[in-house]
């Protein structure tokens, strides 16, 4: 008899662990996310943001929902928006608990995303 | 005269399916999109059912833009360190007349447009109906475009823009829709070689997998889905959109920790990332649906919220084709007597309920809400791997502990009461019995 914890025999430390590497993927950069998607871009903003509505708004939910990022906090408490790259979810005026912060429409006919696989 | 007879707008599969039953019935009719081609627009998560389609268009099987026929189908319950997996495969699924197939939208919805459009609908792309026309009375009797001298009249309307329906809130059928009952999908494509795809999810030739998902989002109610396309796989999740407000998490973060799961990681090592995509479900199915129709105006598809969320069915696609069908037939009646009022009109909900569109969704109408509750999102996850990892794990030199006593404990680590899985095993009875 060696003794020994039987739960803890001496090949359990010699052995490779069988745990997959922590990112088996190469991590992308938002940027580089994005720019795998098609936008054509139209003149016309179709969501505006009312940056002095936002102020008074303690949660601003679109900034971290926003499945493409676009609802970027500024210094003095607002928000700024970016339309270009929007997937048109509707995401943000969902989880909008300022009324009239946000105005909503569709892109003009022909712009904004357009998925090709998905 | 009116410019067309009806008008549908979204060349998704619920407007291309009431364009191509109207065009077939001779009348007048305009498809509206507002993308650049019909599916520019949509994202789905993850398997179009078919046989829906077998009324429409006999064969479609042999002419649908396929990625892959799903023979796999796997449904996950996961913790961060567990998975238990319910994998069923049969060989029956990849021969016609098929069961699911996995597809890109781009391809599926511009197929189905194309059949309505040489049925003689007339397809108007790139084209945004910005709001309704109506008469003195309210009646819906044309849209605005975003066309210069952009009204179009019609006898009809059938509003299929999906999921945020703006014509469908405009017309006062869908006034206050409601946060909570709103999912987030989101998605990445993610490029492999087809073979190394067959190799790692065990498929030949067209084969496809589909796995979904609960235990996946971190706590957030909702779950996640890895599919199969012919040289790409997809892996995404459906969050609620309050919940993953609450969370102040993003979605893309949440895909990614889904990503590094034991699970899955394997699946997706070294695919490159071809396109991120996002889309609002309407999650809550019966008990969120507008008024289905106004004098004029008739919504079928998401915009309707027919797509169903019931745990384990997840289905959207037929469910558009179904009710754009059956807008598309009670549209052609109401022409036919010359009433396109709420009554003239009753024919789409009759049809819809004589259909698997609104049985089911009647049926499975508590099924939205118990597969989002905490306990069915964390507890019951949780609890099921670790009842499956005791009764696996051999304890040796203790003897093995007997199913009851396994039971006992784990309810206890989950805070689960005796009550409480008997009351969600009725509800869950009921629903999907």
């Amino acid at each position: 008899m060696s003794g020994r914890n039987p739960s803890t025999p001496p090949y359990d430390q010699t052995m490779p662990s069988a745990a997959p590497p922590a990112t088996a993927w190469a991590p992308v950069s938002f940027e580089a996310r994005m720019a795998t998607v098609d936008f054509r871009v139209g003149a016309r903003a179709h969501i505006t943001v009312d940056g002095d509505s936002c102020r008074g708004c303690t949660t601003k939910a679109c900034v971290t929902a926003c499945p493409a990022n676009l609802f970027v906090p500024t210094s003095d408490g607002g928000i700024v928006f970016n339309y270009e790259q929007c997937f048109e979810c509707g995401t943000c005026y969902l989880v909008c608990n300022t009324e009239g912060a946000l105005s909503w429409t569709y892109p003009d006919g022909g712009h904004g995303v357009v998925f090709h696989r998905s | 005269m009116t410019d067309f007879d009806v008008i549908v707008v979204g060349a998704g599969p619920a407007g291309s399916a009431a364009a191509l039953v109207l065009a077939r019935a001779g009348k007048r009719v305009c498809l509206l999109e507002r993308g650049p081609f019909p599916g520019s627009k949509n994202m789905y998560g993850g398997v179009v059912y078919g046989r829906i389609l077998d009324t429409l268009i006999p064969r479609w099987w042999e002419e649908v833009p396929v990625q892959r026929w799903v023979t796999r189908r796997g449904t996950v319950v996961m913790t961060d360190e567990q998975a238990l997996t319910i994998d069923y495969r049969t060989t029956a699924w990849g021969q016609a007349p098929y069961n699911g197939a996995t597809t890109f939208r781009a391809d599926f919805d511009a197929w189905l447009a194309e059949k309505a459009e040489r049925a003689g609908a007339v397809l108007v792309c790139s084209t945004t109906a910005t709001g309704l026309l109506r008469d003195d009375t309210g009646r819906v009797t044309g849209v605005r475009t975003d066309r210069p001298e952009g009204d179009l009249t019609a006898e009809v309307v059938i509003a299929c823009d999906g999921v945020n329906s703006f014509l469908a809130k405009e017309a006062g059928l869908y006034l206050h829709p409601e946060a909570e009952h709103f999912t987030l999908g989101a998605k990445e494509v993610l490029g492999l070689p087809r073979d190394e795809i067959e190799k790692r999810f065990n498929l030949t030739g067209r084969e496809g997998a589909d796995f979904e998902i609960i235990g996946c989002t971190q706590g957030i109610p909702g779950g996640g889905f890895v599919y199969t396309n012919l040289d790409s796989i997809a892996v995404g999740v459906v969050v609620s959109v309050t919940g993953l407000a609450e969370a102040k998490a993003r979605p893309e973060e949440l895909i990614a920790g889904l990503k590094r799961h034991p699970m899955i990681a394997p699946l997706v090592e070294g695919a490159e990332l071809k396109e991120y995509s996002a889309h609002v479900i309407p999650e809550a199915g019966f008990d969120m649906m507008p008024e289905l129709t106004c004098d004029g105006m008739i919504v079928a598809g998401d915009a309707a919220a027919m797509c169903l969320a019931a745990g384990i069915w997840l289905e959207g696609v037929n469910f558009a084709i179904g009710s754009g069908k059956a807008a598309g037939e009670a549209a052609v009646d109401a022409l036919a007597v010359r009433d396109t009022s709420v009554s003239g009109l009753v024919g789409y909900r009759s049809r819809l309920e004589a259909g698997f569109v609104l049985a089911d969704h009647k049926k499975l109408r508590a099924a939205p809400g118990l597969v989002m509750s905490n306990r069915m999102q964390q507890a019951y996850p949780a609890l099921v791997c670790n009842l499956v990892e005791g009764l696996f794990t051999v304890t040796n030199p203790a003897p093995k502990p007997g199913l009851v006593s396994l039971g006992r404990r784990e309810l206890k680590r989950a805070g689960v009461k005796i009550r409480h899985l008997v009351r969600d095993a009725i509800t869950a009875g009921k629903t999907f019995g």
